[in-house]
C-alpha cells in the first residue's frame, strides 16, 4: 500500500501495483486501473488523487472514479514523487528532473543537482521545495529569477512545509530531520531518532510537526519565533516496534500512529491517552488517512491489508 | 544484531568488472538462459544490455556519504529509491541482480545493506561476482585500483576470456588474484560460460556461510621452492608445487587463527577500534568466533568501518573450537592486528 486518502465519503488506497481501490460505504469496493505497473509516489488535494508509477505516467484519479494522464515521461523513467499546490498544479520528478505542469499551460522542467528526494508546495503561492543530496531547492516555476539553494550536508528524502510557510524540514537519509526557518536560512537540527523517518504530519492547530523514526510518536513544537530551535520533542505512545505511519485529525489534537507490527493508535495530544484502532499482526503500517470530518480512518499495511475504521 | 527474518528477504546479486571484461555478457546470459527464476536488474544508464523487460531498470550511480561520523561510510543514494520501487511489485521477481559500471568501488553497493534500515529488512547482499578480463587484468591490477578492489571484494570470481591467454598466463593470473583474495570461488570462463548456480544464490554473505570456503592459497603447503622471479617490479612470486604464489604490494588477506576461546568484552572493543582506525583500508572482514562459555558460534562480517555480527548455531562436539578471522585490504598493519587479537584471549 502506498497510501489512503478520502474522495468525499469514499476511501481511496493506493495499491503498490497498477490501481487504486475506492470504498464507499457498505458497497463492494472499487478497483480502478491507473498505471501499468508499481505505483512509486501518491498525493491528494482532497479533490483528486494524483499518482506516479514505474511505467513513467503521471495520472489523475477524481472523486467520481474518473481517470486523467497528465503527463507521460518520454523516456519511461520512474516516476519517484508528485505534489499537488494549493492552486492544483501537479508537479513530479523522474531522477534528476523535477517537473512543474500548472493547469493551463506547458510543463516546466528543473534540473536538480542529483535525484529528487522529496517534493512539496508552498502553501502559499506557486513555490516548489525540491529536496535533493545537500540540501534543497526552492523554485518558483513562473518566475524567471533563479532557484535559492537551501545546503545542508547529505541526503534528503522527503521535505515538508509548516502550513504557515515559515519553515522547512527535511528527512534524511541519516536518522535525523533538517529543518530551515525559511526568513533567514537559520538551521535547526531535529535529532534522536533511530530510524529513518518515512512520515511527517502537521497537527490540526499548525503548532507542531508529528513523525515516525522512533518505537513512540515523535511530536516537535512549531509554535513561537524560534520553532523547535533549543526544544526538545515531546514522546507519546511508546510500544515495542517502531512507528511507519502517522496522520494528525483535521480538527481535534489526536494523532492516528500506525506502528511496524501493524498496530495503529488513537493518541491524544495533550495528554498522551492511547485508543486502539487497528490490533497488531501482519506487516507494517504504510497508509493512514483520516476523512475530513475526522470521523473515519482508512488504514493500510505494506502487504496490502487495509480497512476503514469509524469512530463516530 | 542482525534481525532473523531473512526468510522472505529478496537475494542481491552485485556484478562488478572492470571495462570490457564481460560483465554484459554474463548478464545476458543470466537474463536469456532457461532456469526458470525471474530477476530485476539494476543496470548503469550506460549499459548495452540487449534485451527488453520492464524488470531491467537504468541507473545513474550516485554516491552518498553518510554522515555517521564515519568517513568511509558511502552508500548508493540511487539504489536505495530503486531496490524500493521494485520491492512494491514483489513477487514478480525472485533475486536482484546489480550491475556496476567498470569503474565503480563495490564498497558503497555493499555498504548500502549495512546502513539502510529498509533495504536490509527487505533484501540481503547474497554474493560479489566480479568478471575478470584473463588478458588484461595483470595490467589492470597494475593501473587501475578499481579493478583491484574489485577483485578483493568478491565472492566469486569468473576469469573470463581464457581463450585468449596461455596455461602458464592463466595460472599466474590466477595466482596474482589468490593473493589479493584467497576466498573468492573461482571459475574459468569463454563468453562467461558459467552454471549460473556457481554465480547466483551464493549466499556468500550469509552469516552462516562464512568462511566455509577454506583459503586454498594458504592450505598450499610450506615446502616451497625459491624461485623468486623480478621480472615485474611490482610483485614477487614463488612456486607452490606448481601454484605461483605472489604477495600484493599494497592489497593483502590477513588470517588469524586462535583455539584460545576469546573474551567478548576484549574483543568487541578492539575490533570496533581496530575497524575506526583502519577501516579505510580493511575492504572485508569475515570470522567465525568462539567466546569462552558460549555454546555458539559467533559470526560477523564487514565493509570497511560497517560491522554485522550475531550468535549462530552451537558448536558441533566434532567441531574444533577455534576462532578464525579474515582481513582483505590495503597495507594492513599485520603485527599490530595479530597482537591487539591475541590479547583478546579470555
Amino acid at each position: 500500500m502506498v497510501g489512503a486518502y478520502f474522495l468525499g465519503s469514499a476511501a481511496v488506497f493506493v495499491l503498490g501495483e497498477e490501481a487504486l481501490l475506492f470504498a464507499a460505504g457498505d458497497d463492494e469496493p472499487r478497483r480502478v486501473g491507473v498505471h501499468g505497473g508499481a505505483i512509486l509516489t501518491a498525493a491528494c488535494d482532497g479533490e483528486r488523487v494524483v499518482t506516479g508509477g514505474d511505467d513513467g505516467k503521471i495520472v489523475s484519479t477524481n472523486g467520481d472514479v474518473t481517470t486523467v494522464e497528465i503527463a507521460a515521461d518520454p523516456k519511461h523513467r520512474w516516476i519517484d514523487h508528485v505534489a499537488i499546490a494549493p492552486d492544483g498544479t501537479v508537479a513530479w520528478s523522474a531522477g534528476k528532473d523535477a517537473f512543474v505542469q500548472p493547469r493551463k499551460s506547458e510543463p516546466r522542467k528543473l534540473e536538480a543537482p542529483s535525484t529528487v528526494g522529496g517534493l512539496a508546495f508552498a502553501p502559499k503561492g506557486l513555490r516548489l521545495a525540491i529536496a535533493h543530496y545537500h540540501g534543497v531547492t526552492l523554485w518558483f516555476p513562473n518566475a524567471e529569477a533563479a532557484p535559492e539553494r537551501l545546503e545542508w550536508k547529505g541526503s534528503h528524502v522527503d521535505v515538508t512545509f509548516s502550513p504557515d510557510g515559515r519553515y522547512l524540514v527535511t528527512a534524511m537519509q541519516e536518522p535525523t530531520l533538517h529543518g530551515w526557518r525559511l526568513v533567514d536560512g537559520k538551521h535547526m537540527r531535529m535529532s534522536g531518532y533511530s530510524a529513518k523517518v518515512r512520515s511527517m504530519a502537521w497537527t490540526a492547530d499548525h503548532k507542531a510537526l508529528a513523525t515516525s523514526g522512533a518505537p513512540q510518536l515523535i511530536v516537535w513544537p512549531f509554535q513561537g519565533k524560534d520553532g523547535p530551535m533549543g526544544k526538545q520533542p515531546r514522546m507519546l505512545a511508546p510500544a515495542e516496534h517502531q512507528v511507519s505511519m502517522v496522520a494528525c485529525h483535521p480538527q481535534k489534537e489526536v494523532t492516528a500512529v500506525g506502528y511496524e507490527d501493524g498496530l495503529a493508535l488513537l493518541v491524544r495530544m495533550s495528554d498522551g491517552a492511547e485508543v486502539l484502532a487497528r490490533r497488531p499482526g501482519g506487516s507494517p503500517v504504510s497508509a493512514l488517512a483520516w476523512d475530513s470530518a475526522g470521523t473515519t480512518l482508512a488504514f493500510g499495511t505494506e502487504d496490502g491489508e487495509a480497512g476503514v475504521i469509524n469512530l463516530s | 544484531m542482525t534481525d532473523k527474518i531473512t526468510a522472505d528477504k529478496i537475494p542481491v546479486t552485485v556484478l562488478t568488472g572492470y571495462l570490457g571484461a564481460g560483465k554484459t555478457t554474463l548478464l545476458n546470459r543470466i537474463l536469456s538462459e532457461p532456469h526458470g527464476q525471474k530477476y530485476a536488474v539494476i543496470v548503469n544508464e550506460f549499459g548495452e544490455i540487449g534485451i527488453d523487460n520492464d524488470l531491467i531498470v537504468g541507473v545513474d550511480e550516485e554516491i552518498f556519504e553518510m554522515n555517521n561520523g564515519c568517513i568511509c561510510c558511502t552508500v548508493r543514494g540511487d539504489l536505495i529509491r530503486i531496490i524500493q520501487g521494485l520491492m512494491r511489485r514483489k513477487g514478480k521477481f525472485d533475486a536482484i541482480i546489480v550491475e556496476t559500471t567498470g569503474l565503480a568501488d563495490p564498497a558503497p553497493v555493499a555498504q548500502t545493506f549495512f546502513v539502510d534500515q529498509e533495504i536490509g529488512r527487505k533484501a540481503k547482499l547474497d554474493a560479489v561476482v566480479t568478471v575478470a578480463d584473463a588478458r588484461w587484468l595483470k595490467d589492470r591490477l597494475r593501473d587501475a585500483p578499481e579493478a583491484k578492489n574489485q577483485i578483493a571484494f568478491a565472492d566469486v570470481i569468473l576469469i573470463n576470456k581464457t581463450d585468449l591467454v596461455g596455461d602458464a598466463d592463466l595460472r599466474e593470473i590466477e595466482a596474482r588474484i589468490r593473493a589479493i583474495n584467497p576466498y573468492a570461488r573461482l571459475h574459468h570462463t569463454q563468453r562467461c560460460a558459467v552454471p549460473l548456480a556457481e554465480v547466483l544464490h551464493r549466499n556468500a554473505f550469509d552469516l552462516d556461510r562464512i568462511l566455509d570456503v577454506e583459503p586454498q592459497f594458504l592450505e598450499a603447503g610450506d615446502d616451497h621452492d625459491h624461485h623468486h622471479d623480478h621480472a615485474d617490479d611490482h610483485h614477487h612470486g614463488h612456486d607452490h608445487g606448481g601454484l605461483k604464489h605472489y604477495h600484493d604490494e599494497d592489497m593483502q588477506a590477513l588470517a588469524l587463527k586462535t583455539d584460545r576461546a576469546l573474551d567478548p568484552d576484549k574483543f568487541f572493543p578492539w575490533i570496533q577500534n581496530l575497524v575506526a582506525q583502519e577501516g579505510k583500508n580493511i575492504l572485508r572482514s569475515k570470522g567465525i568466533l568462539a567466546f569462552k562459555d558460549d555454546p555458539k558460534r559467533f559470526a560477523f562480517q564487514g565493509v570497511h568501518m560497517m560491522l554485522d555480527g550475531d550468535h549462530q548455531r552451537d558448536w558441533r562436539d566434532s567441531e574444533k573450537r577455534e576462532s578464525r578471522l579474515v582481513f582483505i585490504g590495503r597495507e594492513l598493519p599485520e603485527s599490530m592486528i595479530r597482537k591487539g587479537f591475541e590479547e583478546c584471549a579470555a
